[in-house]
C-alpha cells in the first residue's frame, strides 16, 4: 500500500465513477451509537452510519477494523451490546436473519452461504420454500433462477451443484440469492478478495447498475482503487470506531489510505541493492494438483539466487498456495524438479525440507504455523524439537527450549506476558512475529515467506518488512508470495507473475510498473 | 425421470436382485419365501435403527447411541406392555422411549454441546447400566403380536409372502423407509434438514433455526429406533434379555455408513445383510463356512467400502460439529 | 462463518484432554482472550481437571442413593457395605486390585489416543484379541518354563491388540477412516473371529462351554498377598505413559497432532506414521490387559465374558481422569472398588449388582457434560472440539 501505488489505481479506474450529483433524499439505513465488545476485545465503538437509497457506500479498513461486526450486525447475525439500527424509520431491533430478509436487506458474506452439495435452485429457495401439496417446487425455484440470471444478466446454470462452480460464479449465486428476494439494502463483504479483475469490474458493473435501479449497497473492502471506483461515500473504520466519513468526490487514495492507518503511511522499505549470489532454489516445469485434483501449478519454473528478494505476484488462487506446499514437502508434486542447492528436494516431506534449509512462513498461521494452546517456548521450536539441543535423543529439554524462546523474545520483539505464555492469547502481530522468529532462527538458505503481513498490525509489518530484507542481506534467498501487490512491489528484488500455475513475466523489482502487473496477473499477456 | 437418474445405482440393483430373487423363487418357492422373510425378519431392527441415523445426521448430529436407544425401547416396550397387558401401549412407550432417548442426545449435543461421540458412548453405557438393573425376569406378554396382511399387496408371489404378511413394526419399518426418503428429498423440511447437517450457517442466514430444527429433528428421529426396539423385545421374540440388542445398533451404523445416508440405500443395504445370514443358516452343513464369519460380515463390509470408497461414499459435511450461532467468523 | 469444506479447527484440545498437566496457565493477552479469573477462582479453574470428577462422582453416588432408597435400603448401609468390602478386607482389596489393572491399561489405551485426537472406543476388541493371542502363545509354549510362557504370552497379547488398533490408526492414516467407526466395527469382528476360535481350533476340547486351553499352571499368576502381580506392571505403565507424554519428543509429536493436525504436519511430524503408532501402543496395552486377565484371573482361559466390559468401563476411566494417565489410577481404584464390592452389595442388601454400571454410567454422563464444569466455573472453561468430526470419509 504505499503511496506512489495507490496514486497510480486513482488514476487508472476501470469503471467510472458514479454520478454523485444527485443527493440521496431518504434515509434508508440509520446506525446510531452502536457498539459491540467480544470479552475485553471493543470490536466496534459508538458508530453513527448512514445509507440513502440508491445510495453506495464503502467500509473501509484493515483487517480487524470492525467491519465485518458491523455489517453482521445490520443484517441480524449478531446483537449490539449498545446502540440502534434503523431501518426505513423502524428502529425496533433487528431479531435474526430472518427479520433482517424481511425488513429488506440482502447479504453476500465473505464465505459464501450456499450448501456445495445442493444445486443452485435448491440453495436459492433454501429458507423461503415454496412447496405445492408438501412437496418442493423445485421447477419453480429453476424458472426463478432463470428469471434473476436474465434480469440482473448474471448467468448461471439452476442444476448445476454449488461445489462444482468456479468460485466467481458461486458469487454470482449469492447476489442472486440475496436480489430472490425484494432488497432495499444489500450488504456486500469483501465480495472482491476471491475474484480475479475481470470478475472484479464486472461486479462493480453491476453493482452500479443496480444503485441506479434505487438499492442501496453497503460494501466492505479494504482496496482503495474499488472504493473510489464506485462508492459514493466512505466510512473508514479503525480498531473498531469510525474514523472518517467522506464522499469520495473529495478524497483520494492517499488521503484514504492515511485515514486507514491513522498516520502517512510509509510503507517503502529502505533497503540497499541486492547483491545475488548463487542460485539456491531452482524450480524446473513443476505440476502440482490441488485438493481437486486439478493442476493448480502448471508448468512453473523459477530460479531464488542467495541474497536477492524474488516476490511472486497474482491473484489468489492461480496456484500460489500449492506452489508454496510443494516447496515445503507439504504437498507432493505431480511432475518437475525443485532442486535446493543443487540437492533434489521434490519428493522431500516437511522435515526434510527444513533440514535441507528451507524457513517457510506460512500463509496460514492459525492452521500451519502455530499451535494455539502451546506455549510461546515450544512454538518457537515447532519443527526443531527434537534436535539438539533441543533434545538429548528420545528426551527433551525444556531448559534449552526457554533459553532459545527468551532470545528470540527479544531479538523479535514479541510483545507478550512472557515465554510460557500460550500462543493463541496474543494479537495476530505477535503470533506472526512468532511464526517469523522461529523460521528465521535457524538461519535458512532458503527462506519462503507466504503472505506474511496477512492480518497483521502496521507496526508489526514494517518490523516483519526489515527483518525479511535483513535474512536477505544476511545471504538468504527470499521467495516471497503475496497478494498484496504493493508487498512485492515495495520488498522485491525481482518480480515473477504467476498466473494459471505459470510464470508468465519476470522482470525486476526496481522500476516495475503496477500497471502492467496488474494486467499480466489479470492473465492478459 | 431424473430421479431415476440420481438413483440408477440403486434402482439398477434393485431390479437385479429383484429379478434374481423371482428366478431363485422359480426354482424353489419355499425356500425362497423362507430365506426372503429371514432376511427381512433380520432386517427389520437394522432398517428402523438406520433410519435414526439417517434424520440425526442428515441434521448434523452423530448417532452412535443407537444401540442403546434401542435396548431402552426394548426394554420400556416390553415391561410397559407386560405391566399393562396391552401390545399397543408396549409399542408407543417404546416409540416414546426411543423418542425420549433421541431428546437426551439432542438436549446434550446441540444445547448441552457436549462432543457428540461422548455423547453416544454415553447412551449406550447409561442404556445398559439403565436396564440391567431394572431388569426383572419372568415377565411375559399376554398375547404375540397380530401378523396383518396387507389387502392384495399380500398376494403378490414371494414380495407379498416376506413383506406384506407380518407385524405391525415390520409393517411400520417398510412404510417409513420412502416415506423418510420422500420428505429427506422431495419438502421443504427434507431440504432444511439436509442444509443444517451440510452447512448450517447458510441455513442460519436463511432463517432457519437450525439449533430448533436439529432439536426436533433428532428428538423425532428416536421414533425409529424406539420401534427397533419394541420390535426385538415384542414382534420377534415375546421377551426381553439384558444386552438383548447385541450389537445391533452398531449394526444399524454400518448399514447407515453403507447405504450412503440415504433411505432407499439403506434398506437395500440391510436386506443384503438380511439374506447374507439367511443364506448361511440356510448353507449350514452344506459348506463349511462357519457362522461366525458370516455374522461379522457386515462389519467387514462396512470396513471395506469405507476404506475402499473414502471420498465416494460421503457423510453430511456438518455432522459432529456443534452448531453456536454467531460463532466461527 | 467457517467454511464447510474447511477441517474444523483442530487447535483445541480434545474434550476432557484439558491438559494441565502440559498446559501452562493461561495469560494476560494483549487483546483477545479474556483475562484469567484469580484468587480462589483461579485456583479452581487450574484444578478443574481434578474438581470435575470429584463432583461427577460425588453426584453420581447421590443420584445411586435415591436409586438405593427407592428399593427400601438404606443407601448409607449399602455403601459403607460395599466400600468396606473394597478396601477393608483382604479379599476385597485383592479384588480391587485385580479389577484396577485392566482398568487402568485399557483407560491409558483410550488415553494416549485422545491426547493425539482420536477417540478409541476399541478397548474392548483390543483386549479380547490380546487375551486370544496371550491363549494361543501360551498353548503353543506349554512345554516352556513357567516364566517364560508368562512373558510370550504377554508378548502376544501387546502384540495381538496393538496389532488389532494398528488396522484403525492405518485405516484412518491412508483412508480416512473415522476411528470411531472403524473400532466399532473391529471390536465386532474380533468378536467373531474370536467366538470362531474358541469354538473351533482353539477350543479346549475337555469343557463343554466354549473356551480355550488353560494357562499352564506354572505360567499362571499368583499375587503377592493381596497385591495381584498385574497391578505393579498397571501402575509403573501409567507413570511411564505420563513421562512420555510429558517429557518425549514421541509425547510431543503426538500433542502437537492432538491440538493442531496442520501445524503437525507443517512441522515435519509424519501424521500418519504417528496416527497408527498411537493406536498401536494404546492397542498394545489393551491387548497386554487382555494377556493378564488371562495369566491371573480364574479360570486362566479365554472365556465367553472374559473381557466383561473393561473395555468400554476404559473409556470412563479416560475421561473421568480428563485423559491424563496418571488421573487414570484414582479412576481404576474408585471402579474397580465398585465393582468388585458388588456381589457383596448384592448379598447385603439385595440390591442388583447392576446398580454400579448405573453408577458409572452417571458418572460418565456428568463428568463429560460440558455444562457441568460450566455452572461450576461460569465461563472460563474450556471449549470441546468435535472428535466427531471427518465422519465417514
Amino acid at each position: 500500500m504505499s503511496q506512489e501505488a495507490t496514486q497510480d489505481t486513482t488514476r487508472d479506474r476501470p469503471v467510472e465513477a458514479t454520478d454523485r450529483s444527485a443527493a440521496p433524499a431518504e434515509r434508508l439505513l440509520d446506525i446510531e451509537g452502536l457498539s459491540k465488545s467480544f470479552g475485553t476485545v471493543r470490536a466496534n465503538r459508538d458508530i453513527n452510519l448512514h445509507v440513502g437509497r440508491g445510495e453506495i457506500v464503502a467500509l473501509l479498513g484493515e483487517n480487524g477494523a470492525g467491519k465485518s461486526t458491523l455489517v453482521k450486525q445490520i443484517f441480524g447475525l449478531i446483537k449490539p451490546d449498545h446502540g440502534t439500527i434503523t431501518i426505513k424509520g423502524d428502529a425496533s431491533p433487528i431479531k435474526d436473519p430472518k427479520d433482517a430478509i424481511r425488513r429488506g436487506i440482502g447479504m453476500v458474506h465473505q464465505h459464501f452461504q450456499l450448501v456445495p452439495v445442493m444445486t443452485v435452485a435448491e440453495n436459492m429457495i433454501l429458507g423461503h420454500e415454496t412447496t405445492s401439496r408438501g412437496v418442493l417446487d423445485i421447477e419453480g425455484a429453476r424458472q426463478l433462477v432463470r428469471e434473476l440470471s436474465d434480469k440482473h444478466g448474471l448467468k448461471v446454470d439452476p442444476d448445476v451443484e454449488v461445489e462444482d462452480l468456479p468460485v466467481g460464479t458461486q458469487q454470482r449465486v449469492e447476489i442472486l440469492k440475496a436480489l430472490s428476494r425484494r432488497v432495499d439494502l444489500l450488504i456486500l463483504d469483501e465480495p472482491t478478495a476471491v475474484l480475479t479483475p475481470q470478475e472484479t469490474d464486472e461486479l462493480l458493473t453491476v453493482m452500479k447498475e443496480l444503485a441506479a435501479g434505487g438499492t442501496s449497497i453497503v460494501f466492505i473492502t479494504h482496496k482503495l482503487r474499488e472504493v473510489l471506483a464506485v462508492a459514493d461515500r466512505v466510512y473508514v473504520l479503525r480498531q473498531g470506531g469510525v474514523v472518517g466519513e467522506v464522499a469520495t468526490a473529495d478524497t483520494d487514495a492517499r488521503g484514504l489510505a492515511t485515514m486507514m492507518v491513522g498516520r502517512d503511511v510509509v510503507l517503502r522499505v529502505d533497503k540497499e541493492e541486492a547483491t545475488p549470489g548463487d542460485d539456491v532454489l531452482s524450480i524446473r516445469d513443476l505440476v502440482v494438483l490441488d485438493d481437486r485434483q486439478l493442476r493448480a501449478v502448471d508448468g512453473f519454473s523459477l530460479d531464488v539466487r542467495a541474497g536477492e528478494i524474488v516476490g511472486v505476484a497474482g491473484v489468489e488462487g492461480n496456484g500460489q498456495r500449492e506452489l508454496v506446499e510443494a516447496i515445503a514437502g507439504m504437498r507432493p508434486p505431480q511432475s518437475g524438479r525443485i532442486d535446493l542447492l543443487g540437492k533434489d528436494i521434490t519428493k522431500a516431506n516437511p522435515h526434510d525440507t527444513h533440514v535441507a534449509g528451507v524457513g517457510h512462513i506460512p500463509e496460514d498461521r492459525e492452521r500451519h504455523g502455530l499451535v494455539a494452546s502451546y506455549s510461546l517456548a515450544d512454538n518457537l521450536v515447532l519443527n526443531r524439537f527434537s534436535e539438539k539441543p533441543f533434545a538429548n535423543g528420545f528426551v527433551r529439554d525444556f531448559d534449552e527450549v526457554r533459553k532459545n524462546a527468551e532470545a528470540l523474545f527479544t531479538e523479535f520483539d514479541i510483545r507478550a506476558a512472557g515465554v510460557q505464555a500460550m500462543a493463541g492469547s496474543l494479537s495476530g502481530g505477535n503470533k506472526q512475529k512468532v511464526v517469523v522468529a522461529r523460521e528465521m532462527s535457524f538461519r535458512p538458505k532458503l527462506l519462503m515467506a507466504a503472505q506474511p503481513t496477512r492480518g497483521v498490525d502496521v507496526g508489526s509489518i514494517e518490523f516483519i518488512h526489515r527483518r525479511i530484507v535483513a535474512a536477505r542481506d544476511a545471504g538468504a534467498a527470499v521467495l516471497l508470495v503475496s497478494a498484496e501487490l504493493d508487498e512485492v512491489l515495495s520488498l522485491a528484488d525481482r518480480i515473477a507473475v504467476i498466473h494459471g500455475g505459470k510464470v508468465v513475466a519476470e522482470m525486476p523489482g526496481k522500476d516495475a510498473d503496477r500497471t502492467e502487473i496488474g494486467r499480466l496477473m489479470a492473465g492478459d499477456h | 425421470m431424473e430421479w431415476l437418474k440420481r438413483n440408477q445405482i440403486t434402482v439398477g440393483a434393485g431390479l437385479v436382485i429383484l429379478v434374481a430373487a423371482y428366478v431363485f423363487y422359480a426354482v424353489n418357492s419355499n425356500v425362497a419365501t423362507s430365506m426372503f422373510s429371514g432376511a427381512w425378519f433380520f432386517a427389520v431392527p437394522l432398517v428402523l435403527g438406520a433410519l435414526t441415523g439417517v434424520v440425526g445426521e442428515r441434521s448434523g448430529v452423530v448417532n452412535i447411541g443407537i444401540e442403546g436407544q434401542m435396548l431402552v425401547a426394548a426394554f420400556a416396550a416390553f415391561f410397559s406392555a407386560a405391566a399393562t397387558g396391552s401390545l399397543i401401549v408396549g409399542v408407543l412407550v417404546g416409540m416414546l422411549a426411543g423418542i425420549a432417548m433421541g431428546a437426551f442426545l439432542a438436549l446434550t449435543t446441540v444445547k448441552g454441546l457436549m462432543d457428540q461421540i461422548i455423547a453416544g458412548v454415553v447412551i449406550n453405557i447409561v442404556a445398559t447400566g439403565l436396564t440391567s438393573f431394572f431388569y426383572r425376569p419372568g415377565k411375559v406378554l399376554s398375547a404375540n403380536m397380530p401378523q396383518w396382511e396387507v389387502p392384495l399387496l399380500s398376494k403378490i408371489p414371494l414380495i407379498g409372502d416376506v413383506f406384506f404378511q407380518s407385524g405391525p413394526i415390520a409393517l411400520f419399518a417398510l412404510v417409513s423407509v420412502p416415506v423418510v426418503h420422500f420428505a429427506l428429498f422431495r419438502t421443504r423440511w427434507g431440504l432444511r434438514t439436509r442444509s443444517i447437517g451440510e452447512y448450517p450457517s447458510a441455513a442460519d442466514t436463511a432463517g432457519i433455526d437450525v439449533i430448533r430444527m436439529r432439536l426436533v429433528n433428532v428428538t423425532i428421529g428416536g421414533i425409529f429406533a424406539g420401534a427397533a426396539g419394541a420390535y426385538l423385545s415384542m414382534e420377534a421374540t415375546g421377551g426381553f434379555e439384558r444386552g438383548m440388542t447385541a450389537g445391533r445398533g452398531f449394526l444399524a451404523l454400518a448399514i447407515l455408513i453403507f447405504g450412503g445416508w440415504r433411505p432407499l440405500r439403506v434398506f437395500a443395504a440391510a436386506l443384503f445383510f438380511g439374506f447374507t445370514n439367511a443364506l448361511a443358516s440356510q448353507l449350514q452343513g452344506v459348506i463349511s463356512i462357519p457362522q461366525q464369519f458370516i455374522t461379522l460380515l457386515p462389519y467387514l463390509l462396512t470396513l471395506i467400502v469405507l476404506a475402499v470408497a473414502a471420498g465416494r461414499v460421503r457423510a453430511p459435511a456438518a455432522v459432529g460439529q456443534p452448531f453456536v450461532k454467531g460463532e466461527g467468523s | 462463518m467457517a467454511d464447510p469444506r474447511d477441517e474444523p479447527s483442530d487447535g483445541r484440545p480434545a474434550t476432557g484432554a484439558v491438559a494441565t498437566e502440559t498446559a501452562p496457565p493461561p495469560v494476560v493477552a494483549e487483546r483477545g482472550a479474556p483475562p484469567p479469573p484469580t484468587g480462589v477462582l483461579g485456583l479452581l479453574v487450574r484444578e478443574q481437571s481434578i474438581i470435575v470428577p470429584i463432583v461427577a462422582v460425588i453426584a453420581a453416588l447421590a443420584i445411586g442413593a435415591v436409586l438405593i432408597r427407592a428399593q427400601g435400603v438404606n443407601p448409607m448401609y449399602a455403601y459403607q457395605s460395599l466400600f468396606s468390602y473394597s478396601f477393608g478386607t483382604a479379599d476385597g482389596l485383592r479384588g480391587t486390585f485385580e479389577k484396577m489393572v485392566p482398568l487402568i491399561l485399557c483407560g491409558l489405551a483410550v488415553v494416549i489416543p485422545l491426547r493425539v485426537g482420536l477417540f478409541n472406543i476399541g478397548a474392548q476388541g483390543q483386549l479380547m484379541s490380546g487375551a486370544i493371542c496371550a491363549a494361543a502363545a501360551a498353548h503353543a509354549v506349554r512345554e516352556a518354563p513357567g516364566f517364560l510362557i508368562a512373558i510370550i504370552a504377554m508378548v502376544a497379547g501387546i502384540l495381538g491388540g496393538a496389532m488389532w488398533a494398528s488396522i484403525a490408526g492405518a485405516l484412518k492414516a491412508t483412508r480416512g477412516v473415522h476411528e470411531v467407526i472403524s473400532t466399532i466395527m473391529l471390536n465386532s469382528i474380533a468378536a467373531g473371529l474370536i467366538d470362531y476360535l474358541v469354538n473351533g481350533p482353539l477350543k479346549d476340547p475337555t469343557q463343554s462351554y466354549p473356551s480355550s486351553y488353560p494357562a499352564p499352571e506354572a505360567a499362571q499368576f499368583q499375587p503377592l498377598g493381596f497385591v495381584p502381580i498385574g497391578l505393579p506392571i498397571a501402575l509403573v505403565l501409567a507413570i511411564l505413559v505420563a513421562w512420555m507424554l510429558r517429557r518425549t519428543t514421541l509425547g510431543f509429536q503426538f500433542e502437537t497432532i492432538g491440538r493442531n493436525r496442520h501445524a503437525a504436519s507443517y512441522a515435519g511430524i509424519k501424521l500418519g506414521g504417528m496416527i497408527v503408532l498411537a493406536m498401536a501402543v494404546a492397542g498394545g496395552l489393551a491387548g497386554l490387559s487382555g494377556s493378564i486377565e488371562y495369566l491371573e484371573i480364574d479360570p486362566y482361559r479365554y472365556q465367553d465374558g472374559i473381557a466383561g466390559s473393561l473395555g468400554f468401563d476404559g473409556i470412563t476411566i479416560a475421561l473421568l481422569a480428563r485423559s491424563t494417565p496418571l488421573g487414570t489410577i484414582p479412576a481404576a481404584l474408585l471402579v474397580g472398588a465398585l465393582r468388585a464390592g458388588s456381589s457383596t452389595l448384592m448379598f447385603n442388601t439385595g440390591i442388583q449388582p447392576e446398580i454400579v454400571d448405573m453408577l458409572l454410567a452417571i458418572t460418565l454422563l456428568l463428568v463429560s457434560l460440558p455444562i457441568i464444569a460450566k455452572l461450576i466455573f461460569r465461563r472460563h472453561t474450556a471449549k470441546s472440539s468435535a472428535l466427531a468430526s471427518s465422519w465417514g470419509s
